[in-house]
């Protein structure tokens, strides 16, 4: 019996089969990789039913005028059918060209991607830079980076409570301001205020993944590069532009894409922080989940309209990151 | 990095003075700056009353942990432990066992296929909240499966499976192929190898999947916040909004639950987190 088991060759489409007829090499083919369809089967079928099912399904809503109070819905013992009717692409032309685009979609199209670009720029520095220094023989490094990775051990969801009292009006850094009399901006109220918050707790969040994903990265440069480097009279710059970086790209390549998709899909964060009090913070993601759940009546086709396009969005840059990464000749980790 | 110009006397790898002083007083630093919020939390949960936190020079004077016996006797913080450990570990179970085979199979094969399946599971680590939870809360609520366990479960599994599939991936992908042509040459096939030879040995990839996929579920916000409406059935993350409503804030009962939940939840992370990035990039930093 045949086995499938290849060693990863790094090739673009593994080995080929050699060429016989169309007959035997659909057989030869069906021996060698009926194992590997099998044991896929499980996620194929779960992918189907939750993700893929769902995903047709919100795709027929955003042809439609559906919110809550025309869809299917039970109260008490009356059951209500859906009235809502196909309307084809209205939606996605109101959203991107209606009267209201731009206070609706484009300017916080905008804000998502300032938001998401200097998001991840902050982790990637400080997260680098600070996996640098742990790098370093140093004492009590282990301590340094137990104590740096609490962000990431807490739940989101608790640490941006625990922000929330820091950043309210009387709160400590206020009054820490106050107390160096510096002026003390309203973090929670005014929009740029409240967009400067949610960055910086964002980036309090996001920066121990990046440190630990890059500390393991430098980790895995070869030392004698660095000897040969130093030997050739290289600078700390300049070890660090030719050994450092390159030796990090494929992490890095991975852990940035990974971050965009994170940051720009960040609920939690921006969610608890401001609630409904912000509309002008709002990310795309924020805002598709107030318009389908933060509001009365739910505009259920919007939010959906919503959520394709932010997929839309995501999927066009991943394929151009992905062909821009192959350009370079770089590989993804992932 | 101009800290650590290097000298004539020391060794490559060692800092000068200067540069050790300026390295340890940016750690320091740092290490401030990830430290305090959550010290800061602790600290106002000692607080009895609800504006503690705009005074709390005072807290010091009456410090007591009235805050947790309340939350532990008086609110629904066994109910929401409860549902959010039955929620997570259900996602986790589920999540694990389906995605383990997957995990292997792209780990060591190449099939037909096989780059448009990577694909869809890289997508679907990107979905955004908005595109599942129109059409999911729908669908649920036509199965009637809206405000149950079993409901949030099946939403978050279709996150934490392709997210195990594609961890269990990395691990695989370190443990020596080697293995699987020992298997071959003993007359295993691929399913027996599977089975006998690498879940044995896969045990710690399993486990940080296992513990990836429970953290996920657990801090989940938002299909928690929509689709779980009676209040025993809350899950920590929704359970702890609670405590803020227009009128009335109790923030340092909210203080008291958050330090409850995020204790144990940090500690089980520090177990394990030594682990926890080589599932993510393993692939990346091996080469």
């Amino acid at each position: 019996m045949t086995v499938a088991i290849d060693r990863a060759t790094g090739k673009r489409h593994g080995d080929r089969a050699p060429r016989p007829g169309p007959g035997s090499r659909l057989k030869y083919a069906y021996q060698k990789h009926w194992y590997a369809y099998a044991m896929i089967i499980p996620v194929v079928v779960v992918l189907g039913v939750l993700v893929l099912y769902p995903l047709v399904y919100g795709l027929y809503l955003t042809l439609t005028d559906a919110d809550s109070l025309n869809t299917a819905r039970t109260i008490g013992v009356n059951h209500i059918d859906a009235t809502y009717k196909f309307i084809g692409l209205d939606n996605y032309k109101d959203i991107l060209f209606g009267p209201t685009s731009y206070d609706r979609f484009w300017s916080h199209f905008i804000w998502t991607i300032v938001w998401t670009g200097l998001c991840v720029a902050l982790h990637y520095t400080v997260g680098l830079s600070l996996a640098l220094l742990l790098n370093q023989k140093l004492r009590a490094r282990t301590l340094y980076r137990l104590i740096l990775i609490l962000p990431w051990a807490v739940p989101t969801f608790v640490t941006v409570f625990g922000w929330r009292f820091m950043l309210a009006d009387g709160g400590i850094i206020n009054s820490a301001l106050h107390s160096l009399h510096l002026p003390q901006p309203d973090w929670l109220e005014s929009t740029f205020w409240q967009r400067f918050a949610a960055i910086m707790v964002n980036t309090w969040c996001g920066v121990p993944f990046m440190m630990v994903s890059l500390l393991g990265g430098l980790q895995s440069i070869d030392a004698s590069l660095y000897e040969a480097a130093e030997m050739d009279g290289a600078s700390p710059w300049q070890r660090f532009r030719y050994v450092t970086l390159p030796g990090l790209r494929s992490v890095s390549s991975t852990v940035v894409l990974l971050g965009v998709i994170w940051t720009f899909n960040q609920f939690a964060v921006i969610f608890l922080l401001f609630g409904n009090t912000a509309p002008d913070a709002q990310i795309l993601v924020t805002w598709s989940y107030f318009l389908g759940f933060g509001q009365q009546p739910r505009e259920f086709a919007q939010s959906a309209a919503y959520g394709i396009l932010l997929l839309a969005i995501l999927i066009v840059f991943t394929s151009f990151y992905r062909r821009w990464l192959n350009r370079n000749d770089q590989q993804l980790a992932i | 990095m101009s800290t650590t110009t290097p000298e004539r006397t020391r060794r490559r790898g060692e800092l000068s003075r200067a540069g050790t002083l300026g390295s340890h007083g940016i750690l320091i630093v740092a290490s401030l700056i990830a430290l305090f919020p959550i010290a800061w939390l602790v600290f106002l949960s000692l607080g009895p009353d609800s504006d503690d936190y705009l005074h709390p020079a005072g807290i010091w004077k009456k410090m007591t942990f009235d805050n947790y016996s309340f939350v532990l006797q008086h609110t629904g913080f066994f109910d929401w432990l409860k549902s959010s450990l039955i929620v997570s570990l259900g996602t986790t179970v589920i999540g694990v066992t389906i995605a383990a085979s997957t995990g292997y199979a792209v780990s060591r094969m190449r099939f037909p296929g096989y780059r448009k399946f990577m694909w869809v599971l890289l997508v679907t680590q990107m979905f955004p909240i908005a595109v599942l939870i129109v059409p999911m809360y729908q669908i649920l609520a036509d199965l009637q499966l809206i405000d149950s366990y079993l409901g949030l479960i099946l939403v978050y599994c279709s996150t934490a499976v392709p997210y195990c599939a594609w961890l269990l991936k990395g691990y695989f992908d370190t443990i020596p192929f080697e293995i699987d042509e020992a298997g071959r040459v003993d007359g295993l096939n691929p399913f027996g190898t599977f089975l006998r030879l690498i879940l044995p040995l896969a045990k710690p990839g399993l486990a940080v999947a296992a513990f990836y996929s429970f953290l996920t579920a657990f801090g989940e916000v938002a299909f928690a916040s929509t689709f779980m409406l009676s209040d025993t059935k809350y899950t920590f993350a929704v359970g702890l909004q609670t405590f803020v409503s227009e009128h009335d804030a109790q923030r340092n009962l909210m203080a008291a639950t958050a330090v409850l939940i995020a204790i144990p939840v940090a500690a089980f992370f520090y177990l394990v987190q030594k682990n926890l990035v080589t599932g993510l990039t393993a692939g990346g930093t091996k080469g």
